[in-house]
This record gives C-alpha cells, structure tokens and sequence, in this order.
C-alpha cells in the first residue's frame, strides 16, 4: 500500500460531490458522465447544449491542476489494441447499463438506488477480475 | 438559459478538478486499486465514500426540500428503478472495459487535457462504442 494518497483522495471526491450536488440544485440534471456523453452524441434537440459546456469544464479544470501538479502523470500498461477494446467496452456496456462510476457509482449509490449499487458492485466485481487476470495470468 | 450553461461550465471544471487531483486520471493508479491481491491502492475507494457522502448529505439537507431547481424548471431524473438483464449486461462489459484499461468516462475525458495519444485512441473507441450501442438499439 506504499502508492495509498488518503488526503488527495478525500479531495478530490468531496469536489466531485460538490460537482454533483451543485449541478442537481441550480439545473436539475445528473452529472452521469456516459449519461452527459450518450446525450452529447443522440440527435435528441431538447436543450442539450449544457453538457458541451460540462464536458469542455471538466477538460478545462483538469488541465490546470495537471500543470500546477506536475506530480500528477497519466499513464498505461495497455497496447493500442487493448485500449481500443476497453474504450469500446466502456462506451458500449456505459450505455447498455445507463451509467458509469460517476451516475451509478455517486450518484446512484447516494440516492440509494438498488439498480445503482447492482450496477455499482458488478462493475468493480468485473473490474477486480479482469486485472487480476491481466495481472497473474499473462 | 445562460445561467444553466455558466453553471454547467462551472460543474465540468470543479469535477475535472476532483479527478485530477485524486489522481483517477491515472489509469496506473485506477488499476491498482482493482488490483486487490497486489500492490493494493485503497485511495479510490476513499473517492468514492467521500463523493457519495458529500451527496448524500447534501441531498438529503437542501435538495429534497426543494420544489424544482434554481434555474431550470424540473428535475431530470432517471425513473427507472428495476434490475434488469441490461443493466447488468451492460455493466459487466463496462467492469471488463475498465479493468483493462483502467479509464472510466469521466477521467478519460479529463485526461484528454494532457494530449496523450493513448487517451484519444481510447475516447474514441469509447464514441464508437456509444454509437455502436445506439446503432443496435435502431434497429430494434
């Protein structure tokens, strides 16, 4: 546990709340981010230009915390195939499950949604499978 | 409408924030926190009880006694309540998706800022994949 950043950690997720709560309390919507997406590339026409703006944001706030923090790298242990199939799988099972980390994961668990937490322990179950074979099969 | 949109902004910045600085940009640092029978990495785990019981406070003291939101006329939340194959489907693929790579939606796009090519080769995969999905769901 030597790579363990409780403080960091603590942090970052009360912003993610404060991100969460505040976007519910002033415009009603869910800050589900394959949720935001999803709608971002249907052709629905109702009001939909929000979600432009949440995404460019949250680009926006992490690209100045990247360069005050230079500590903070972004990196993998994955070839250019198997990034491909993750970024399909993700995009495809976000939207067959209607929600990712963020919408079921926060949101969903906080608003004690039984599908949420479903959704929230099959995901992590899955995850902590997949890189335990990645890891000690391979 | 332009209060919606300037709240918005403001949103998608203090969340980008929040995984910046928890680190969940890092696909290396995610992966071992699914790692549990290795170098285990717990921090995630303390994102996600920090953010839901940030929400779920805040919700149960200011939301709920609100009749509509400050700036928009409803609420647009998601009323299905049920577990179906879907669901659980959908979320398998997910799991699998993350643990291979060790990006989720919301980081992938925050890391997108540091022009990485390995994360743009992943988003989009990721809209490809959202578009496959709605491709089967046409036609249905």
């Amino acid at each position: 546990m030597d790579n363990f950043t409780p403080f960091t950690a603590i942090i970052g997720g009360l912003l993610i709340g404060l991100s969460i709560v505040s976007l519910l309390y002033f415009n009603g919507r869910v800050a589900g981010i394959s949720g935001v997406l999803g709608g971002l590339l249907s052709s629905s026409p109702d009001n939909e230009f929000w979600r432009v703006y949440f995404v460019i944001g949250i680009m926006i706030g992490s690209f100045f915390c990247l360069i005050l923090n230079s500590n903070i790298t972004i990196s993998f242990d994955v070839n250019i195939p198997l990034l491909i199939i993750g970024g399909f799988l993700t995009g495809f099972g976000t939207q067959l499950g209607s929600g990712c980390t963020s919408g079921h994961g926060v949101f969903g668990v906080a608003f004690l949604s039984y599908r949420s937490i479903v959704a929230t322990i099959i995901f992590l179950i899955f995850g902590v499978i997949t890189v335990f074979i990645q890891r000690n099969l391979f | 409408m332009i209060k919606q949109y300037i709240i918005s902004l403001l949103c998608g910045i203090v969340f980008g924030l929040g995984l910046a600085i928890s680190e969940m940009v890092n696909p290396i640092k995610v992966k071992s926190f699914l790692d549990i029978t290795g170098n285990w990495d717990p921090s995630l785990i303390l994102v996600m009880i920090s953010s839901i019981t940030f929400t779920f406070i805040s919700l149960n003291l200011f939301i709920k006694r609100l009749k509509k939101p400050i700036f928009s006329p409803k609420f647009y939340l998601p009323l299905n309540s049920k577990v179906d194959l879907k669901l659980i489907f959908g979320s398998t693929l997910f799991g699998i998706g993350w643990g291979l790579v060790g990006f989720c939606p919301g980081p992938s796009l925050a890391a997108l800022s540091d022009g990485n090519l390995n994360t743009i080769y992943f988003v989009l995969s990721m809209i490809f994949g959202i578009l496959a999905y709605r491709v089967t769901q046409k036609v249905k």
